[in-house]
């Protein structure tokens, strides 16, 4: 194990990868230089710029191109910088990467990862802070990937270049400077679709993923001071997601809370609190909670743009309004 | 274009006149099948545009690739996509292209480098662009065709598409088939500028009109064009201007258009105009009517075998999704 940030795990994760497979490329703006939260930072020297490919400012020819590649048997790897920037780029996405497999009959595999960054960071306001996994996983075709930890970011990214399906990679802006220990082995492979438990409860399951998993857990602690047991999971692939995990959790606690960054409002936590309330509805002990954000777009000013967050004190509040 | 210029011998071009012949006999077989009620969805024809596909493709080799658009039926067969499987993807049967999932807007068949028709305008210049990035980062020797239309040059992937090819200067031979339509629109009422040709030369690529129904004259032009892209020239344009004889779809019956324009257009049609040519090289007259009836008893063979072929199993419907997360 190695101490290191989720940026350098998941360059670590790139370079293995690039090491292991020469078909393995990056395509994005600004890679040369490290990309712009450092997240590519030395791999041009080892690779050079062929692969750590430093690409004009066309979101659209960057995915696009990304899909053509891969359909000739390269594994691209895009990066989008933000994930409301790749909204330049849906259609590659959406109508090219995730159907071609399926709309060719299965002559053709796309095995490329879109990194798409997302989360509120540093006042970034509305079009650099929004959340979008929900879109991505209502897309057949797709996996959506959200790690929490560095030690994730490394297993899960490796996973993801491995996949032979495009896969949408949402690292968290708040999360590049997070440290944590990190695998050196390089076959250190999380699988895609299950989920992490992140501390062990009995009176209530907390289901989340990306940064809002340490609020989640920081709230747990809170919890069990004064007597309820949270249990944490983090759900760490979206599509698709770790159903057994979850339903083995709720069956156990009876009581489930949602809690993510993205809009509550048609947000991945209602597709969950669906699958288990059809699952294990009358087993329930409490009505299903979910926390996301007020459905209003991300302001600027500081005050107001944490007023659109799910904070810890909000999670604990439900935490023990479930368990009451 | 005179066939004895390009020292087109007539062997070569009675292969084009096959060919082109071949492609005008699957889309009207299409339109017949699609009028019984076999096919569904929006068939598009490229009924006068022959020339452009089989002027390209004759230059391609087997492992060279090729994207087109929504009018691909054309390009697909001359880049050597067996009809008769096409045929069973446009009636949605077991056996097509794709297996019934795709229909006649998303034929491919990779097999023979044809990487997709496509569903949205200008969306295979991108994938196109990509695919010669790819060849070039393995380090193969191929070129990338890409087709689409003069609607196309008004999206960005086509601006994107264009000087991504250039700074990478990757293989790929851009052909803009300027069929005088954007969808129902007349293509210069809404493009700004000389067009597709113009566009180029502005990211410093070559771009070359070229006589879009003279079929002798798309395959000198680009058998040059092909040649320059594999001594490592980057990317060029061919902007060939020909005519949608039929509407945007077979549902579009082109009333929009005046009735001179489209009766000069048919006297201008690409098969006759080959016909003509191959007639002064001293090809019998018999010998093109065979080609024609060849041509027409395949397509008509392949769309009754077409119609009568069964579905595909239901569970096709789920199948070829992703390796991990599609329905049980």
């Amino acid at each position: 194990m190695s101490r290191m940030t989720y940026a350098e795990a998941s360059a670590a994760a790139l370079a293995e990868e690039m090491r292991r497979d020469p078909t393995v490329w990056c395509l994005g703006e600004d890679l040369g230089r490290g990309g712009v939260f450092g997240q590519y930072r030395g791999l041009v020297d080892e690779f050079g710029p062929d692969r750590i490919a430093d690409t004009p400012i066309s979101e659209a020819t960057i995915m696009g191109a990304a899909v053509g590649a891969a359909l000739v048997g390269t594994r691209p790897v895009v990066e989008m910088r933000f994930s409301d920037f790749a909204l330049c780029a849906v259609d590659e996405l959406v109508n090219q990467a995730a159907k071609a497999r399926f709309m060719f009959g299965g002559q053709a595999r796309v095995p490329l990862v879109v990194r798409e960054p997302i989360g509120m960071w540093r006042s970034s306001a509305a079009q650099h802070s929004q959340s979008l996994e929900a879109w991505y996983v209502h897309v057949p075709g797709l996996i959506v990937v959200a790690p929490s930890t560095p030690d994730d970011n490394k297993g899960l990214l490796k996973s993801a270049i491995r996949a032979d399906d495009p896969v949408v990679y949402m690292e968290h802006k708040d999360l590049w400077g997070a440290t944590g220990e990190v695998s050196d082995d390089a076959d250190y492979l999380l699988p895609l679709g299950k989920a992490r438990l992140a501390r062990p409860g009995t009176d209530v399951t907390v289901v989340s993923w990306s940064r809002i998993v340490a609020e989640a857990e920081a709230a747990a602690g809170e919890a069990a001071a004064k007597g309820i047991s949270a249990e944490v999971i983090d759900l760490r692939t979206l599509w698709p997601w770790d159903r057994e995990t979850v339903l083995a959790s709720v069956a156990k606690t009876g009581r489930l809370l949602i809690a993510h960054e993205a809009v509550q409002v048609g947000g991945f936590g209602a597709e969950i609190a669906a699958s288990v309330a059809e699952a294990l509805g009358p087993d329930l002990k409490a009505p299903i909670r979910r926390l996301g954000a007020p459905r209003a777009p991300i302001s600027y000013a500081k005050p107001l743009e944490d007023a659109l967050r799910v904070t810890p004190a909000a999670i604990l509040g439900a935490i023990e309004q479930l368990a009451g | 274009m005179n066939a004895r210029q390009h020292n087109l011998d007539a062997e070569r071009l009675l292969q084009h006149y096959r060919t082109m012949w071949r492609i005008r006999a699957f889309e009207e077989a299409a339109e017949r099948a699609q009028r019984e009620g076999h096919v569904g969805g929006a068939v598009h024809q490229s009924i006068g545009q022959e020339a452009v596909a089989v002027g390209v493709c004759a230059n391609l080799r087997p492992t060279d690739q090729i994207t087109t658009n929504h009018r691909g039926h054309g390009h697909s067969i001359a880049k050597g996509t067996d009809a008769a499987a096409m045929m069973l993807e446009l009636c949605g049967k077991a056996g097509g292209t794709c297996g019934g999932k795709g229909g006649s807007m998303h034929i491919a068949d990779f097999s023979v480098g044809m990487l997709g028709a496509n569903g949205v305008v200008g969306a295979g210049i991108p994938i196109a662009v990509g695919a010669a990035h790819g060849a070039k980062l393995k380090g193969e020797d191929r070129v990338v065709a890409c087709f689409f239309g003069d609607g196309a040059v008004n999206r960005g992937p086509f601006l994107e598409g264009l000087n991504w090819a250039k700074i990478f200067a990757l293989p790929v031979l851009l052909v803009c088939e300027d069929n005088g339509y954007a969808s129902t629109t007349r293509g210069r009422a809404v493009t700004a500028g000389a067009g597709a040709a113009a566009r180029a030369r502005s990211f410093d690529i070559a771009a070359h009109p070229v006589d879009g129904n003279d079929v002798v004259a798309v395959d000198g032009l680009v058998r040059d064009c092909i040649e320059r892209i594999r001594a490592g020239a980057g990317p060029i344009l061919v902007h060939a201007r020909t005519y949608r004889l039929k509407g945007h779809t077979t549902a579009d019956a082109g009333a929009y258009r005046p009735k001179e324009e489209v009766e000069a257009a048919w006297q201008a049609d690409p098969i006759v105009r080959a016909g003509e040519q191959l007639l002064g090289l001293g090809v019998a007259e018999a010998e093109l009517e065979r080609a024609r009836r060849a041509a027409e008893t395949e397509m008509e063979t392949a769309m009754r075998a077409a119609v009568a072929a069964p579905y595909p199993a239901l569970a096709e419907a789920f199948t070829d999704i992703q390796d991990i997360g599609a329905p049980a």
